[in-house]
């Protein structure tokens, strides 16, 4: 288990490896479909976005609403292919890593290999334990959009594995490979 | 006729959305525990021990076992001795509106597919289907979708030629496609025959069926479980990352249909499979 801090900095993204599992710590940003949008029609705009993306992480999360009391509400991840569209762009603007789930495309694992971004996986479905993660949250952008608004977190050993490496390595092809070659012999 | 009142059909919603939203149900949760056993992957294992620590703290602490809370999708079987006092359909909404807001649960409903996407805050409007029945009782199922599955079901118009092999074939290749995507182990739900609206319908009440039932034909039983072997073969597993359990069940229902077509739907659910039933 590999202890992470953000920022997420190229060196600390190319000891990173798909498979690796990660407890990570710090300052995180929230963003997912309606948010990118208008993150890349600010930057159309040259606009700055609501934070600044260099060596940052964004966890694309929609919430459930925070009971009194909680710093949050169930918060596991989104399917992130939605993002795609976005995340090349992003990551030429500084940012270094995504939390989500699923597939990405080619574009986007390219862009990886040339930014040295990391994409991360949470376990799909598993935001009531994913929340006792979540230290401190806080709306810096676009409240109008209720679970879709820009969240600043405080996460603490936040358990993720590395899904897709900045060499362009991808758990989701060589987690199923090695699972069915140990099959096929047996073990 | 048997009166019902809204007010008793507003509340009944609203405590279902509640209580399906945070407690797995038992087949399920049974299921995923069963799934731990015979998992032969140290990574899928941990992940289905995450899933089942998950369901148990959502249980306990009345929490959403996922974010998506889902589109509220309502299956409606009404006695036709039954008479409602008012609105059905809105009293449907309102309990669904009322439920969402009073369960801290998330509001993911946009007002306009397209241009407009704008959430409504409510979580409303439902899906509602209705089927009339004999009988003078009111049967809702409640039924949230989260949508990172939904997004990844399929319906196939095809030939009479393809006959069982296509089928087979389309299956695998809907499970293909969706990998990781819908949070993995799925619960399957395939429809066969009818028309084109029908067929999506038959594929989703297959898969809100009890993750231990069977086909009464069996024939349709034995393509079950050869379907659930052959999807749990193909080495996807639990989150994605590999391992044997990427499906919990896969359940057929088929109906008759035109000479000249055989419509095919697969209608996929995350391992969050929430459905509750209240009888009124």
């Amino acid at each position: 288990m590999i202890k992470l801090e953000t920022p997420l900095t190229v060196e600390k993204a190319k000891t990173l490896h798909a498979g690796d599992q990660v407890l990570l710590s710090g300052v995180i940003y929230t963003g997912r479909d309606a948010a990118h949008k208008r993150f890349v029609e600010l930057v159309a705009k040259g606009e700055p976005l609501p934070f600044d993306p260099q060596d940052q992480v964004i966890y694309y999360v929609g919430p459930t609403p925070a009971k009194p009391g909680a710093v949050i509400g169930s918060c596991g991840p989104t399917t992130s292919y939605r993002m795609d569209a976005y995340a090349p762009k992003m990551m030429e603007l500084g940012l270094r890593g995504m939390i989500g789930k699923g597939r990405r495309n080619d574009e986007v694992k390219a862009a990886m290999r040339q930014y040295a971004g990391v994409y991360f996986g949470a376990i799909g479905g598993a935001g009531a334990l994913i929340a006792s993660c979540i230290k401190s949250c806080e709306i810096i952008a676009f409240e109008d959009l209720g679970t879709e608004a820009v969240r600043k977190l405080t996460v603490e050993d936040l358990p993720l594995t590395v899904v897709v490496d900045s060499y362009g390595e991808d758990l989701y092809i060589s987690g199923r490979e090695d699972y069915l070659k140990g099959k096929a012999n047996g073990n | 006729m048997r009166e019902i009142a809204v007010e008793t059909i507003i509340d009944a919603i609203a405590d279902a959305c509640i209580d399906i939203n945070c407690k797995l149900p038992g087949d399920v949760y049974q299921r995923l525990i069963e799934a731990i056993e015979e998992e032969d992957s140290a990574i899928a294992k941990h992940t289905l021990d995450v899933l089942k620590e998950n369901a148990d703290i959502a249980r306990e602490t009345m929490s959403p076992i996922c974010q998506d809370t889902g589109m509220a999708c309502i299956f409606v079987e009404i006695g036709q001795e039954v008479h409602v006092n008012g609105n059905l359909s809105a009293a449907i909404n309102e309990g669904v509106r009322r439920g969402y807001e009073k369960g801290y649960l998330r509001k993911s409903v946009v007002s306009d597919p397209m241009f407009n996407r704008v959430n409504t805050k409510d979580n409303t409007p439902a899906i509602i289907s209705y089927d009339i029945v004999p009988g003078d009782q009111l049967k809702l199922t409640v039924a949230p979708k989260g949508f990172g599955s939904e997004n990844m079901c399929q319906v196939k118009m095809m030939k009479p030629s393809d006959g069982v092999e296509g089928v087979k074939k389309f299956i695998l290749q809907v499970v293909e496609d969706a990998g990781p995507n819908p949070c993995p182990p799925i619960v399957i739900g395939v429809g066969i025959g009818g028309t084109f609206d029908s067929v999506a319908l038959m594929a989703k009440k297959a898969m809100l069926r009890d993750v231990n039932s069977e086909n009464p034909d069996p024939r349709y039983r034995d393509l079950e479980k050869e379907m659930l072997e052959k999807v749990n073969a193909m080495g996807i597993g639990p989150a994605g990352f590999g391992g044997r359990t990427t499906a919990l069940a896969l359940n057929i229902e088929w109906a008759p249909t035109h000479i000249a077509g055989m419509p095919c739907a697969v209608a996929i659910c995350c391992h969050v499979s929430r459905h509750k039933e209240v009888v009124l």
